[in-house]
């Protein structure tokens, strides 16, 4: 019965969309660390991401007075006069999609994403996970992610796993679509390598995949995001379909965002350097963003208490 | 599933062919590596641990070969300085080193070792100034890697009585050494530390091109302290290197170049006692199965073939793919080089450099013209160039058969000709089809298949799913007209000693 075993699918699978040495990927990405990044360059490098960030809280705590606050910095992150651009979405629960609404109006440019179908888990009946997305969206979301079902996957119980990611594709209408494959549930680079493949087949040109929810112990890491932009590239000169991609949780640096950048341009081009095509799910990451921006103009460190939102301090 | 939709799809407007972008939309400014090199003006012969003018007085440029700026004057030796060197290394043998307990030996080696560690960016700096390889690579693989083979050996020095079980191991005495250009610093340490390990003295000659670090290491072994006259370095051309090979004193030779003088000196030692350690060309086949992990194959392909220029005599300059994925490994491979930036080798994002010399690009552009000429396929990327020094763009041809000469020569620069197979017999007697043989690649995800592969491929290495992999553990050296003799290891010490 190999046709029918779990193991047989999986292999089945991994024969169809390749697989993924592990030392091989880190080797790769090891080679972007080493890249020196300086003057207009490094400033290019670092409002582009500036733009990228999907500004994000996700707490049992949040209330529509944070998230109004959230709203605001994404609009104006800091000192106009600096030039950092806005940020490209915020990110929040579904419950508080209508107060972004709110704070950020209708006419921005700063959409709001929101993660629904039972984030972080995704252990909820389907119609239930379908209502939360449909409610989001009438509430004002553009934008929903949402996360695979991991126990179908690694079952073998692929079409499962396509079928309710359709469902969610027709529940968004117009909003854009992020697939979350959580990337610490699925372990190996061949899993995360197949998993994106598989989400990629059933969503939409300019739908994304994204690494994590940011809830678990391991989030984006630069071996991840490579297994899943080269999985974006092969697709795309397979199909000639752009999907977007959006690494999320753990990146907390400008440093590690500029290196995550050089992985896009040496791997994707120049066609995935911008906001549509590439996003960083985050919150601490657009302070130091506009610390190093700071920095590149003025020549000197800010202490964190000078910018807004801060979550470090002395 | 494409024959069956492709009515359906022809009725929906053509999309143009989808092509990855990399262009100049986010363009790195330089990022030069500032380290002071500390390059004197002037660089003498070592003999007899002091820097000595040459007999003749006369001297040779060093030059740069990213602009042809001269770097340095460098000694030109004659047969009077070798001999002088020769004489230095055997009193050096008789009266010291040779008597010298393992445990001592040991200690100057760490103390090199650790100095070098402590002017590793300078040295890699000098490294890259006198070669053209990239700083990163210097930075990264040929200081810290030599740097490992002085450490990995003052190891072994106290431990020679288990080098060999059930056998004693004494020095040879006075050991002749020539090197190549393309790893002037590595390959220094890995002929010099095994040969001061097991008790030995040196004469060792850098390749003219590159003969800076070579003088600069001088300088540690003085400041190291290691008695006069244990290692003297003799600069200049292939007249110099003849002289280090045919002189009477040396009772055992090494050299490191390419196969057509390897043959001279192999003619010149027949007759004599000497021992002989030879590694020459090769023309290694970096052969990828349709089962492998192909984004991780083509990145190692390109570190097979683009490492330092494809100066490497182990550079996987054939790729054998499986007819099943060959156009896909193609299409991946011609998108991966287009991202290589090739220019200053000072650059810290530069990852091809300059080519060593101006004679070794005449080469590599002559075997470029006849891949072309013999109707292969030439792919480069359309990089630019800086206008002064010896650039070559990275190359691949593709649709090359056995019989075209880039398939069989070596060309020792950034050119990867990429032939096909079918079966697994195919490929090992694909691979096998060569005059050399010094290394291989195998890319597969089925481990029983590298096993097999492994024994039936006449090559000294065979790695398998990566590419130039070098440990200072690990034996290296070829089959064939590769040369033969072992570096690194236990076995690489082996050669160093005779049994008693």
């Amino acid at each position: 019965m190999l046709a029918r075993s779990p193991h047989g699918a999986l292999r089945r699978l991994f024969d169809d969309v390749g697989t993924v040495d592990a030392v091989g990927i880190e080797e790769r990405v090891a080679k972007y660390g080493t890249r020196s990044i300086k003057k207009a360059s490094k400033l290019w490098g670092l409002k582009l991401a500036a733009s990228m960030v999907d500004l994000t809280t996700l707490e049992g705590k949040d209330t529509p007075g944070k998230v109004a606050s959230l709203c605001q910095k994404a609009m104006c992150p800091h000192d106009p006069e600096l030039g950092v651009p806005q940020v490209a979405a915020v990110c929040v629960y579904p419950a508080m999609v209508k107060h972004a609404r709110k704070a950020l109006g209708s006419a921005t440019a700063v959409r709001i994403a929101s993660v629904a179908t039972a984030f972080p888990s995704g252990q909820a009946p389907l119609k239930t996970r379908l209502a939360e997305v449909k409610a989001a969206v009438a509430d004002g979301a553009d934008e929903i992610d949402m996360v695979i079902n991991r126990g179908a996957f690694l079952s073998g119980e692929f079409g499962v796993m396509q079928d309710e990611i359709r469902a969610v594709v027709e529940a968004c209408g117009q909003a854009t679509l992020k697939v979350i494959l959580e990337v610490s549930e699925l372990e190996t680079f061949d899993n995360i390598r197949a998993a994106s493949f598989l989400a990629m087949r059933v969503i939409r040109e300019g739908d994304f995949i994204k690494t994590s929810t940011g809830k678990t112990s391991l989030n984006a890491t630069l071996g991840n995001n490579q297994v899943m932009i080269e999985a974006i590239r092969d697709y795309y000169l397979d199909t000639g379909v752009s999907i977007a991609m959006k690494p999320a949780g753990g990146i907390r640096t400008a440093k590690q965002a500029l290196t995550f950048l050089i992985a896009i341009k040496e791997t994707l081009g120049d066609a995935w350097l911008n906001n549509a095509r590439y996003r960083f799910g985050a919150s601490a990451l657009l302070n130091d963003l506009i610390r190093q921006i700071e920095k590149e103009n003025t020549g000197a460190y800010q202490a964190p208490y000078y910018f807004s939102e801060a979550t470090e301090s002395y | 599933m494409p024959t069956l939709t492709a009515k359906k799809t022809s009725t929906r407007p053509a999309r143009p062919a989808p092509e990855l972008i990399f262009g100049d939309l986010w363009e790195f400014d330089p990022s030069p590596e500032t380290a002071d090199p500390k390059l004197k003006t002037r660089y003498d012969l070592f003999i007899n641990g002091q820097f000595v003018a040459p007999k003749s007085g006369k001297y040779f440029d060093s030059i740069n070969p990213a602009n042809e700026r001269k770097l340095a004057e460098i000694a030109q030796a004659s047969a009077a300085d070798v001999d002088a060197a020769y004489q230095a290394a055997k009193a050096a043998y008789d009266n010291v080193w040779g008597k010298l307990p393992g445990r001592e030996r040991a200690k100057y080696l760490f103390r090199i070792a650790r100095l070098l560690q402590d002017r590793a960016r300078e040295f890699a700096v000098a490294e890259t100034l006198d070669g053209g390889k990239p700083i990163k690579e210097s930075r990264d693989f040929d200081v810290p890697m030599a740097a490992a083979h002085f450490f990995y050996h003052a190891g072994w020095a106290d431990k020679l009585d288990y080098v060999a079980p059930g056998r004693r191991v004494a020095p040879l005495g006075v050991v002749g050494q020539v090197i190549p250009w393309n790893f002037p610093l590595l390959m220094l340490a890995w002929k010099l530390a095994p040969a001061l390990a097991m008790g030995n003295t040196v004469v060792l000659k850098p390749a003219e091109t590159t003969s800076i670090t070579c003088l600069k290491l001088a300088e540690i072994l003085q400041d190291a302290g290691l008695p006069p006259g244990v290692v003297n370095f003799v600069t200049g051309a292939g007249d110099v290197g003849a002289a280090v090979m045919n002189h009477p004193i040396p009772a055992k030779l090494s050299f490191t170049g390419s196969t057509e003088v390897g043959k001279i000196i192999m003619r010149s030692v027949a007759g004599t006692d000497k021992k002989m350690t030879l590694e020459l060309g090769g023309k290694a086949a970096n052969i990828v199965f349709d089962d492998a992990p192909l984004n991780q194959a083509v990145e190692g392909i390109v570190n097979g073939i683009f490492f330092n220029q494809g100066h490497v005599c182990c550079a996987g300059s054939r790729l054998l793919v499986h007819e099943p994925v060959a156009e896909q490994v193609l299409t991946k491979l011609k998108n991966r080089i287009k991202v290589l930036r090739v220019g200053d080798p000072l650059d810290k994002n530069t990852d091809i450099g300059a080519i060593n010399s101006k004679e070794q690009l005449r080469k590599i552009t002559a075997m470029v013209a006849s891949g072309v000429k013999e109707g292969a396929e030439m792919f480069q990327p359309t990089c630019r160039l800086p206008p002064k020094g010896f650039y070559f763009r990275p190359t691949l041809f593709s649709g090359v058969s056995m019989s075209h000469r880039i398939a069989r020569e070596e060309i020792f620069g950034p050119v990867l000709s990429i032939l096909t197979f079918r079966t697994v017999d195919e490929a090992i007697e694909k691979a096998n089809n060569t005059a050399y043989g010094l290394s291989a690649g195998v890319w597969t995800d089925k481990g029983s298949r590298i096993l097999k592969m492994s024994t039936e491929l006449k090559a000294g290495v065979v790695w398998a799913n990566t590419y130039n992999k070098f440990d200072p553990a690990s034996p290296f050296g070829g089959y064939k007209e590769s040369g033969f003799g072992r570096e690194g290891g236990r076995q690489g010490l082996l050669d160093y000693c005779k049994l008693i």
